[in-house]
């Protein structure tokens, strides 16, 4: 499969801040530049971000 | 040759070994474990799902998810990077401690106790200070070092009552005095393919909890004991933390089987995915065995056991 990237600007769903967002996938974990809020891309088309899950029990290497 | 990468959330790691599987030209699916389903008592029709894979790799965040789909997959015949016994083993700080034991591989010593009075009695025989780990767990989190019998007893009862059932299962590990550095090296199949420094002035040296790296030349000896560690576990790619001990010399903490590496490339200058996709295609065109650069009969013992062919490890 091709990997399917995209670029663009979305709203940081923590401080409302525009967001660069630069050849981001669907379910990637970023950072918002202004806050520093973890987020998720959860929509690639509209972009769109989500505040990324919080760290379970169970969650490592 | 047609690979599936079961994966939870695009972190660095996952957007890496994605691009390098692109790079190479491979045909791969991304499996997302938040849509999957299995239907794991099919025996026809929906048995063969994901049977059209020749490798699945893993790389969910959850334990439990990666333990299961990868149980799963094998049980089917499918091979998978890494096996379920991998994930096993090196998902439980305990499992991976008695197999370590069981290959004789130079470890921290460690004692296992069911109750308060017993891990109390447990960590006095050891000796302050102690590490007192959840079996489970990852990142450093919930790590305690006690110094004292204070410490100890408040902890062990915080355990006790605040914690779900396996907190009350007490890993108890001697604390080893290390030069505020530990070691991350990263095998793939019969290589230790790179290994990094974890400087830092804490105890707790997890690069996830702010240790810098820096690269960490790979000797015969480093390579040997990363090697019969991760032989120990089952094989396949895993990071494996050490431990340089004053007297007794490298000493392995801890192996972990779905790794990350983001913060290892830059130093170590070894592109990492890269040698990942290496692994997962000769796992895909020559079998688990092989691709570790096992004769058959070194197999470990532990094995699924697959609903089609047997043994699914190979």
């Amino acid at each position: 499969m091709a990997l399917k990237t995209v670029s663009g600007v979305a709203e940081c769903p923590e401080c409302f801040a525009e967001i660069e967002l630069t050849g981001v996938m669907q379910n990637e974990i970023t950072q918002c530049s202004d806050c520093g809020a973890d987020l998720e891309v959860v929509n690639i088309d509209p972009l769109e971000l989500a505040l990324a899950p919080e760290e379970e029990e169970d969650w490592g290497e | 040759m047609k690979i599936g990468v079961i994966y939870s959330r695009v972190r660095a790691e996952e957007k890496l070994l994605f691009t390098a599987l692109e790079q190479r030209g491979v045909d791969f699916d991304l499996l997302d474990d938040q849509e999957m389903i299995f239907d794991i008592t099919a025996v026809q029709g929906a048995a063969e799902q994901y049977s059209h894979y020749d490798v699945v790799v893993e790389r969910c965040i959850n334990h439990g998810r990666a333990l299961y789909s990868l149980r799963i997959l094998n049980d089917r015949g499918i091979s998978t990077v890494n096996t379920a016994q991998v994930a096993d083993v090196c998902g439980n700080k305990l499992q991976t401690t008695s197999a370590l034991t069981a290959a004789n591989v130079p470890q921290p010593r460690v004692l296992i106790a069911y109750t308060p009075e017993s891990a109390l009695r447990a960590i006095e025989e050891l000796g302050y200070p102690v590490v007192l780990k959840p079996s489970v767990g990852s990142w450093g989190r919930l790590l305690s070092k006690i110094n004292d019998r204070d410490a100890a007893e408040a902890i062990l009862e915080h355990k006790e009552v605040l914690g779900s059932y396996h907190h009350s299962i007490f890993y108890i590990q001697e604390y080893i005095a290390k030069p505020e550095r530990d070691i991350r090296a990263f095998v793939v199949g019969n290589e230790t393919i790179c290994a990094i420094y974890r400087d830092s002035a804490h105890w707790i040296t997890n690069t996830a909890r702010g240790g810098k790296s820096s690269n960490c030349v790979v000797t015969p000896e480093l390579n040997d004991i990363c090697l019969r560690a991760a032989k120990a576990v089952g094989g396949g790619v895993v990071a494996i933390d050490v431990f340089e001990d004053p007297d007794r010399g490298f000493l392995i903490n801890e192996v972990n089987y779905t790794m990350e590496f983001r913060n290892s490339i830059a130093p170590t200058g070894v592109d990492i995915p890269a040698r990942m996709v290496d692994f997962i295609l000769k796992v895909g065109k020559d079998g688990w065995a092989a691709a570790n650069g096992w004769q058959h009969d070194m197999q470990q013992p532990y094995l699924p056991v697959s609903l089609t062919s047997g043994v699914s490890a190979d």
